[in-house]
């Protein structure tokens, strides 16, 4: 397995080999179907579409919609406003959507074509069908990754929907926040949801994916499934309190555009995966006017006892973390309180905000560690091979390091393309911490047991 | 089964009016004694929701990826690389440990293209990026992919790959195989089959101890989709054919090189690799014989038509014992299934070929197929062979090159002659031909190219078929409803179903998705209590 990966470490400066993040325009679609009879739409030539729908159905076993301009060689050198005029046209007389959520690929964005401006000649020429819309975010695949994508489509909804609002909530009103969940499973969407309702708080959860892409089967295909932010509740984003955006890669700028429309205050906090990070939002949803409950409260003690019960296991323990910018800082703190040593922190995104975020999670273990932005899976195959770990986290990608290596290994994150499962159990929140914590214990422990000689393996760990 | 006209008129009623006309052309009521004209190969209606992929899907994704030891290095941003990486499951048994041969399967190679390089042009990144893959793989060969935007700005890969090749000693070519080019897949096909036998086929020679077996074959059209390859093989060897080269599952770059010492060409998947076949047979006077090795009855009519070719009377003899041996094998467990698979209906939307080879595996289990469609293929696929003449090239697929070839002054050599094949013929066999899926399609069955997500879920309320054939975009929109449906691109991660012991997986496979217990508990006992 992976046979040709040099131990040494060469300078590449030209060839990505086993990229850790893809491009921008399948994060806008993933956003995009968090928005409630919305169909995404990709500007572009159709292998994209193609691409973006299949790699999000691996992962979610999920129906994945989605249209496309389906560029041609003509319509990539004289411009494709024919295509999306044609494109809403079928879409809305067959579809019926509320909403199309228009991206654009590497293609539509070198020829330069002018979004809103052919959108416009749409609505000039009756196309859009009255109390519909079409939205549409830049998603050039050359710049940022999928992640950019994803917060580029939150902008958007943001964008085209959020205005001030100048009655404000009467003091018997439940505090409402909105917040940008950022790239989680529909799961975790839900999760955030139920924690803040618990406090008492009202909650705009935009994109929110769950209840699309984990819908139940009931013998009916709903083209649009009941989940989903809606236009009206997009419309009201500014009667919130405050915009809370969960990740700084994938939810600040969604935040700030909500702020600079409606005026409404915003915080970007982490993703709030492990103790630390939960405690942080638990502690922001309180400052807006959320009460915390004896259930949650509960939750977290038995969090804690988890960690108390399972110190021994997880002490000292390397791991190695791949992943999105947000989710791997958020990982990368909770393995530090479990009293992991994070060898190898690796993301795709560019930026040295990364790094300085990882440093300051990691404080007085940060000196030993590789902390790598703009990485790919090959580089970080080397860097275990250097300095190998006791522990892989990672999307599906990793299982290829994972074999050549031997390694304990744990799915978390996107994509997760070879389990089920995934999308409907969380890792955000107390709840999701002790399963999280559950998987990497498994791991580790059936390592434990496989390695064990007779005399020394135990019937109680 | 319901009335066809009545199922066309609300295939495409919802439509705008001129996608309606459209869409008409592209749909048949099949009968099989006088085909009739269908639309095909024709750009996709924008906004329709086709399951169409594009030219570089084609060309790396489908026909160069499989060849594991070069370097396939894709020119672009960099998510073209990322969803081509492993998602096809063409597997490769080759390894520098048991035969020396690199593999480079699990990896993906990109020069991930910024913002930078779409302004002042990405040739010198891709120079270096060739450069770093010979200095930290030392691959035989390099082959690079151009993506949507390579073409709008510009870069000359073929120049580049000219280069690097007299560099670094070492054979680099270069695939334009932008996505925009073409309307589907198909145009990639075309450009696949175009470079690699400019490039590679024909640039090696096999050793003349290799050459002792006269029965020497080339597999085309095969991709070794979860390991397809690997059954056929095993067939081969068991039957005494040599295999020289699969285009190109489990293949080696030098399998390709030589595929000129083979005397017949097998095409298994006529669409994606004919134009090969084609220029073969006029460069090297190598005759190619279409066959189905999907399903027990199709693979066994395949091998003796291969055998027959050759004529050797030992042959003949050894091929007709392995089909009696593997039959035999076989034939219990076919009867077992089929007795829980007789008479249900099945679907197939599939690429190019599919949709027609696996209507034999159920026909194998007593299971009609009553509609089916290609995503890509071309009228000659659906009608056969007969109509190429007539197909008429349009402006969306004009600029695909066509090479100009001929008969090769040293190396042309017909494997038969002319009075042979006229008696070949004569006796039932015939070359450069291809029947199509029409033909053998029931009447009345229904045709449909290019689906959209709209037509698909409309066919599904008028038939409720037992079982749909389809792929990953398709398959949990057809089970939401209620439908069960089997992945023919990749299998649901199984297999192998080529050949007779693929043949087996697929029929317990097939008696498993569509008996299995879960359907009876979509409605929960209270719904059916108050209905």
């Amino acid at each position: 397995m992976l046979d040709h990966t040099p131990t040494q470490v060469v300078e590449r400066s030209a060839l990505r080999i086993n990229p850790a993040n893809t491009c921008q325009p399948i994060g806008a679609m993933y956003a995009a179907l968090g928005i409630h009879r919305c169909l995404p739409y990709s500007h572009g030539s159709q292998g994209c579409c193609s691409y973006h729908r299949s790699h999000l159905t691996r992962h979610f076993k999920d129906p994945v919609m989605a249209a496309t301009s389906s560029f041609t060689e003509g319509a990539s050198v004289f411009g494709g406003q024919p295509n999306l005029l044609q494109g809403l046209s079928t879409v809305f007389t067959t579809y019926k959507p509320d909403v199309v959520a228009v991206n654009t690929t590497c293609l539509s964005e070198t020829i330069g074509d002018d979004i809103p401006q052919i959108v416009g000649q749409a609505q000039t020429d009756g196309i859009i069908p009255d109390g519909k819309y079409v939205i549409h975010a830049n998603t050039p695949s050359y710049a940022g990754t999928h992640v950019t994508g994803f917060s580029n489509m939150c902008v958007a909804m943001a964008k085209y929907f959020a205005k001030p609002i100048e009655t404000k909530p009467k003091a018997t009103d439940k505090p409402w926040v909105n917040i940008v969940p950022g790239w989680v499973e529909p799961s975790d969407m839900r999760e955030i949801r139920r924690i803040t309702e618990a406090l008492g708080m009202k909650a705009t959860l935009f994109p929110d994916t769950a209840g699309v892409l984990d819908s139940p089967q009931t013998g009916h295909f709903e083209m649009y499934p009941s989940g989903g932010v809606t236009i009206e509740e997009l419309q009201n984003l500014g009667r919130a309190q405050a915009t809370l955006a969960l990740g700084q890669w994938a939810s600040r700028e969604a935040a700030i555009e909500v702020e600079n429309r409606a005026y409404v205050p915003r915080e970007v906090l982490d993703l709030p995966i492990g103790i630390g990070a939960t405690d942080r939002f638990l502690e922001c949803l309180r400052f807006r006017g959320g009460v915390i409950p004896k259930s949650i409260e509960e939750e977290r003690g038995r969090l804690v006892d988890f960690i108390v019960d399972t110190q021994q296991h997880f002490y000292n323990k390397k791991v190695a973390i791949a992943g999105d910018p947000d989710q791997v800082i958020a990982l990368t703190e909770f393995c530090r309180d479990l009293g992991m040593i994070p060898v190898h922190v690796l993301t795709g995104n560019q930026g040295k905000a990364f790094t300085r975020k990882v440093t300051q999670v990691l404080g007085d273990k940060a000196a030993g560690t590789h902390i790598e932005q703009k990485g790919d899976m090959f580089l970080l195959h080397q860097l275990i091979k250097n300095e190998p770990v006791d522990l892989l986290l990672g999307n599906t990608y990793g299982k290829y390091i994972a074999r050549a290596e031997d390694l304990p290994f744990v799915r978390v994150g996107w994509p997760i393309l070879d389990r089920v499962g995934h999308s409907y159990l969380t890792t955000v929140g107390y709840t999701g911490a002790i399963q999280l914590g559950s998987k990497m214990l498994d791991a580790l422990l059936d390592r434990r047991d496989r390695d064990a000689a007779d005399p020394k393996f135990e019937l109680v760990l | 089964s319901p009335d066809p006209s009545a199922v066309i008129s609300d295939l495409v009623t919802s439509y705008p009016p001129k996608v309606m006309r459209k869409r008409r052309r592209h749909i048949i009521v099949n009968d099989p004694q006088e085909p009739d004209q269908i639309e095909a190969n024709a750009r996709s209606v924008p906004g329709i929701i086709t399951t169409r992929g594009c030219c570089y899907a084609g060309c790396k994704g489908v026909v160069l990826g499989p060849v594991s030891d070069i370097v396939h290095i894709v020119h672009g941003p960099v998510g073209c690389s990322y969803y081509a990486w492993m998602t096809r499951r063409n597997q490769s048994g080759n390894s520098v440990d048991t035969n020396g041969v690199p593999n480079y399967i699990n990896y993906a190679f990109t020069t991930d293209l910024t913002e930078h390089e779409i302004i002042f042009g990405g040739e010198k990144k891709l120079m270096q990026a060739i450069r770093e893959a010979n200095e930290i793989f030392h691959p035989k060969a390099i082959a690079v992919f151009s993506t949507c935007p390579v073409g709008l700005i510009g870069d000359d890969v073929h120049a580049v790959a000219a280069l690097a090749k007299a560099e670094l000693g070492i054979n680099v070519f270069g695939f334009s195989c932008e996505g925009y080019k073409g309307v589907s897949q198909s145009a990639g096909h075309h450009i696949a089959n175009n470079g690699l036998f400019k490039n590679v086929v024909g640039t090696e020679d096999l050793p003349e101890e290799e050459l002792t077996n006269p029965f020497r074959i080339n597999l085309l059209g095969e991709y070794n989709i979860g390991g397809d390859a690997f059954e056929l093989e095993r067939v081969f060897e068991k039957c005494g054919f040599d295999l020289v080269s699969t285009f190109s599952g489990n293949a080696q770059y030098s399998d390709l090189a030589h595929a000129q010492e083979a005397n017949l060409n097998v095409v298994m998947c006529h669409r994606s690799i004919n134009y090969m076949a084609e220029m073969m047979e006029t460069k090297y006077g190598i005759p190619w014989l279409q066959v189905n090795f999907i399903g027990a009855e199709s693979t066994a009519k395949s091998l003796r038509k291969i055998a027959r070719y050759f004529g050797d009377e030992d042959l003949i003899a050894r091929v007709e014992q392995v089909i009696a041996e593997e039959m035999a094998e076989l034939e219990p467990i076919r009867q077992d299934v089929r007795s829980r698979t007789q008479g249900k209906t099945v679907m197939l939307y599939v690429g190019g070929s599919r949709a027609h080879h696996y209507q034999a595996l159920f026909a194998d289990i007593g299971m009609p197929t009553v509609a089916a469609g290609y995503e890509f293929a071309h009228r000659d696929d659906y009608e056969g062979s007969r109509v190429t003449p007539t197909i008429k090239m349009d402006a969306d697929s004009r600029n695909i090159e066509e090479l100009s070839v001929s008969a090769d002054p040293d190396e042309f050599r017909a494997r038969k002659t002319t009075e042979e094949l006229l008696a070949l013929e004569a006796g039932g066999l015939k070359f450069a031909d291809y029947e199509g899926m029409m033909p053998e399609m029931a009447k009345d069955a229904l045709v449909i190219d290019d689906i959209s997500h709209h037509e698909l879920e409309v066919l599904i309320e008028y038939y409720k078929p037992a079982l749909i054939c389809s792929g990953i975009k398709d398959k949990y929109v057809v089970e939401k409803m209620g439908v069960p449906c089997k992945q023919l691109h990749n299998y649901d991660y199984g297999g192998p179903y080529a050949g007779f012991q693929g043949a087996v997986n697929f029929y317990q496979e097939i008696d498993r998705v569509v008996n299995a217990a879960v359907w009876r508990f979509i409605t929960p006992p209270w719904a059916k209590q108050t209905a």
